[in-house]
């Protein structure tokens, strides 16, 4: 049934689809404001997986408020940024990052936009060189009739 | 039976669209008048049959006929009539049939009023519009009938979309759509101009106001889903990188290429090719975004698989005209005469880069939007791409664009001159440089990239300003002087500034959201004070709700600042009848400085309510820099070039026309 909702939220034209309100409630917040930082910001960069295109940090479902629970598990006892990303991957795969990583098979994702942009750049400058080139150079006849004109 | 008027009057429009495609491109290539004549009438009549069917699914939701399954699915008659009608275009095949009613009002706008165009290049646009029109009329009645009966009819239907039921989204889809079809005018007059192997300012002249009307409304559309995802989803953002929202940007960068890229085929007679491969590719994109939002792919791949008709469909549509174009384009373009040349530094090398860096950041959002669906389906590896990509891509991609914006205006066609340029602006970029130092000063601990986008932005705003001033000669001639000269400026000028100044407050609005936002999230009981930024928040309490469609719960809170207060805000969780969705109304209140934003949660655990409170600095500057931007866009469309005479093609005949009739 949730799932029939949500394919009906995305037919209908919106904008975005439904996202159930409040996230990361008061009761699950860490008291020490410092780790409580870090442990949004590592939410904000993980994705809810049963949700479209939503952090953990914005994710109502149920999943994701476990995963915020054990991100803040696993801070206060005392585990590095790294290591939890780490854990997470490990145990849910490359899905669960917002931000893809750098590596040979998203090469294509990364380079992509800088690629055009040096490539078409590129061209733009050589199309213009060579017309350039080909508008000065001037064709007998022309050259004929330069000599005729400058010359009377 | 008004239903199966509507039903005939579709599948009639159906065989004009055909009659249309086929006439006007027939009788453009036998340069037949009369047949050229009957095409016209073609769009005219497609665009009244479109609307009569149209009409008539609007009235069967106004009075709620659950006869039709398309009501029955998607209305209620307890549903308040404003979203009875905009229920019309609130689901798949309600909002197809919109597609294609603005597709053909586009026709028959052209049909019209583009009495200056040579008859022959009008019977190609009108020929190529009609090809669109067919294959997405075909699309509607062969897989997506709006008028599909019921038999027995249901007695009540079973609702709109809770989500959609607000009033900025009820015209959101509209606007859009507007957008996405009107490029369908310039890429009707691109495919025009190929078969006809010429391309000249009057082509550029008559193209641009079709251009410049879908990226207005595009802008306006994009504006308005972002508002209501801002006060309605109760996440305190406004964009959030989703493939749908990806899909309109796409098109919307394009066309902001294209409005530039025509400038200088107008002005300057150059780059002609470049400009019919945009208006191809800003079509593709709108037709990219139809398939994203309408296939079901989005959801996911296996979901576009269990249901391919539609999908299928609409990549056929895509593959078609896509690949036909640039096929087209392909054999075509080397007939086409390049002209103009220029200095790399002159105003015709800074469109380029605007078009350079726009088309690669709209390629940023293109691989970071497809490549989860491509890897996914070549190899069943799933990844995610989320905001965090976007911001590492397009992010930097388009600074440089941003911090060029001023510069563009100043510099002087075919060749210009750096110093000449930094002298007329170097003051207005010292004051933008220290309104970021400043910024920077005051907000030490904040993050540097804040002061970088309102610096950024102040520029942008200051930078079109000057040039303005600059124009009116402000300062150094009497004020009645400007202001006679303001009266007698160009419209579109006036547009432009009025387009890059608002852009600039839209930016300040981003940045200031983004990097300065404060959160608090609370549990409260009655009575239970918060802080959030300079305001005190009190919990008044909560009332349970109940409206026409739906039940839910208020929160009431006192707003005060320096303990005097301010305003009283409710904050609304709706559960619509049903469906049982729930949605937000959040607590907005809104000052120039920024918003005080509260969303109301689940019941918390100790018995209270669940509160999320933001302060959200400079927020409202985003949306009245894009409503400035659509107003740039609007006094543009007004300038009297695009209403009077001028556009009238050299009548020479060139070979290339000649060798158009193939």
């Amino acid at each position: 049934m949730r799932r029939m909702i949500k394919a009906a939220a995305l037919a209908v034209l919106g904008a975005v689809q439904a996202r159930r309100v409040l996230a990361v409630t008061a009761d699950e917040q860490l008291a020490d404001p410092r780790l409580e930082a870090r442990a949004r910001g590592l939410s904000a960069q993980l994705r809810c997986l049963v949700c479209q295109n939503e952090s953990i940090d914005e994710s109502n479902a149920d999943l994701a408020k476990d995963l915020r629970v054990l991100i803040r598990d696993q801070i206060s006892a005392g585990k590095s940024d790294g290591e939890i990303m780490d854990y997470l991957v490990s145990r849910y795969g490359e899905f669960v990052l917002l931000k893809p990583v750098f590596s040979a098979r998203n090469l294509v994702l990364w380079v992509t936009p800088f690629a055009v942009l040096l490539l078409a750049g590129a061209a733009a400058w050589r199309s213009r060189r060579d017309r350039a080139v080909a508008e000065e150079a001037l064709t007998p006849e022309e050259q004929a009739k330069l000599k005729d004109l400058i010359g009377s | 039976m008004i239903v199966e008027v509507g039903h005939f009057a579709l599948v009639l429009a159906l065989a004009v669209a055909a009659y249309q495609f086929a006439v006007n491109l027939y009788g453009a290539s036998r340069n037949d008048a009369g047949l050229m004549a009957a095409g016209r009438m073609a769009a005219l009549a497609q665009a009244v049959l479109i609307g009569l069917a149209f009409f008539v699914l609007m009235h069967a939701y106004i009075v709620s006929d659950f006869s039709v399954e398309n009501v029955f699915r998607n209305s209620h008659s307890a549903k308040p009539l404003l979203y009875k009608i905009s229920g019309v275009w609130g689901n798949h095949e309600g909002s197809m049939l919109l597609w294609v009613l603005i597709l053909a009002i586009f026709g028959g706008a052209v049909a019209l009023f583009g009495r200056n165009l040579p008859p022959q290049l009008k019977a190609r646009v009108l020929g190529v519009q009609g090809s669109v029109g067919l294959a997405f009329l075909l699309f509607v009645v062969l897989t997506s009938n709006p008028f599909t009966r019921l038999s027995p009819a249901p007695i009540e239907g079973q609702g709109l979309n809770p989500i959609l039921q607000d009033p900025a989204l009820a015209f959101h889809p509209p606007f859009l759509y507007a957008g996405y079809v009107g490029l369908s005018v310039a890429f009707a007059f691109a495919v025009a101009a190929l078969i006809e192997g010429k391309v000249d300012a009057a082509w550029a002249r008559w193209v641009r106001p079709w251009t410049l009307a879908s990226w207005t409304f595009l802008t306006i559309g994009i504006a308005m889903g972002s508002w209501w995802a801002y006060y309605e989803l109760g996440w305190g953002g406004f964009w959030f990188w989703d493939p749908v929202e990806n899909a309109s940007l796409m098109p919307w960068l394009v066309a902001t290429a294209l409005i530039h890229s025509a400038i200088v085929v107008e002005k300057r007679n150059a780059l002609k090719i470049w400009t019919l491969l945009l208006s191809i590719f800003a079509f593709s994109l709108s037709l990219l975004g139809t398939f994203l939002v309408r296939s079901g792919i989005l959801t996911s791949v296996h979901a576009f698989a269990v249901d391919p008709d539609r999908g299928f469909f609409i990549l056929g549509i895509l593959t078609l005209f896509i690949g036909g174009s640039l096929t087209l384009f392909a054999i075509r373009a080397p007939v086409l005469k390049a002209g103009g040349l220029f200095a790399p530094v002159s105003r015709e090398g800074a469109l380029v880069v605007n078009n350079l860096i726009l088309c690669a950041a709209a390629a940023a959002v293109f691989v970071g939007t497809l490549y989860p669906l491509a890897l996914e389906t070549l190899n069943g590896a799933k990844i995610t791409v989320g905001a965090p990509y976007f911001n590492l891509t397009f992010g930097p991609l388009m600074i440089p664009l941003l911090l060029l914006v001023p510069l563009g205006p100043m510099l002087t066609w075919k060749r210009a001159s750096v110093s000449a340029v930094g002298r007329r602006l170097w003051l207005a970029a010292a004051l933008a440089a220290a309104i970021g130092i400043a910024v920077l000063i005051v907000n030490v601990r904040g993050p540097w990239l804040a002061a970088l986008g309102v610096g950024v932005g102040a520029w942008l705003i200051i930078g079109a300003l000057w040039e303005l001033s600059e124009r009116l000669g402000a300062g150094r001639v009497p004020l009645a002087a400007s202001w006679s000269r303001l009266k007698g400026m160009p419209r579109a000028a006036i547009g432009m500034t009025l387009a890059h100044a608002g852009l600039g407050l839209a930016l300040i609005g981003i940045f200031g959201l983004s990097f300065w936002r404060v959160e608090n999230i609370v549990a409260m009981q009655s009575g239970d004070t918060a802080q959030v930024g300079a305001y005190t928040i009190v919990f008044v309490g909560e009332t349970p709700l109940k409206g026409p469609n739906y039940t839910g719960v208020s929160g009431k809170f006192d707003l005060l600042r320096d303990g005097k207060p301010v305003a009283v805000l409710t904050s609304e969780k709706r559960e619509f009848k049903p469906r049982g969705m729930p949605t937000t109304e959040v607590g907005l209140h809104q000052t120039v400085a920024g918003d005080v934003y509260i969303a109301l949660g689940d019941k918390a655990m100790n018995g209270g309510r669940s509160v999320r409170m933001y302060y959200n600095p400079l927020a409202s500057f985003i949306w009245w820099g894009a409503a400035i931007m659509f107003l740039g866009g609007l006094l543009s469309l007004t300038d009297r070039r695009f209403r009077v005479g001028a556009p009238r093609r050299a009548t020479v005949a060139t070979p290339a026309t000649e060798a158009g009739r193939v």
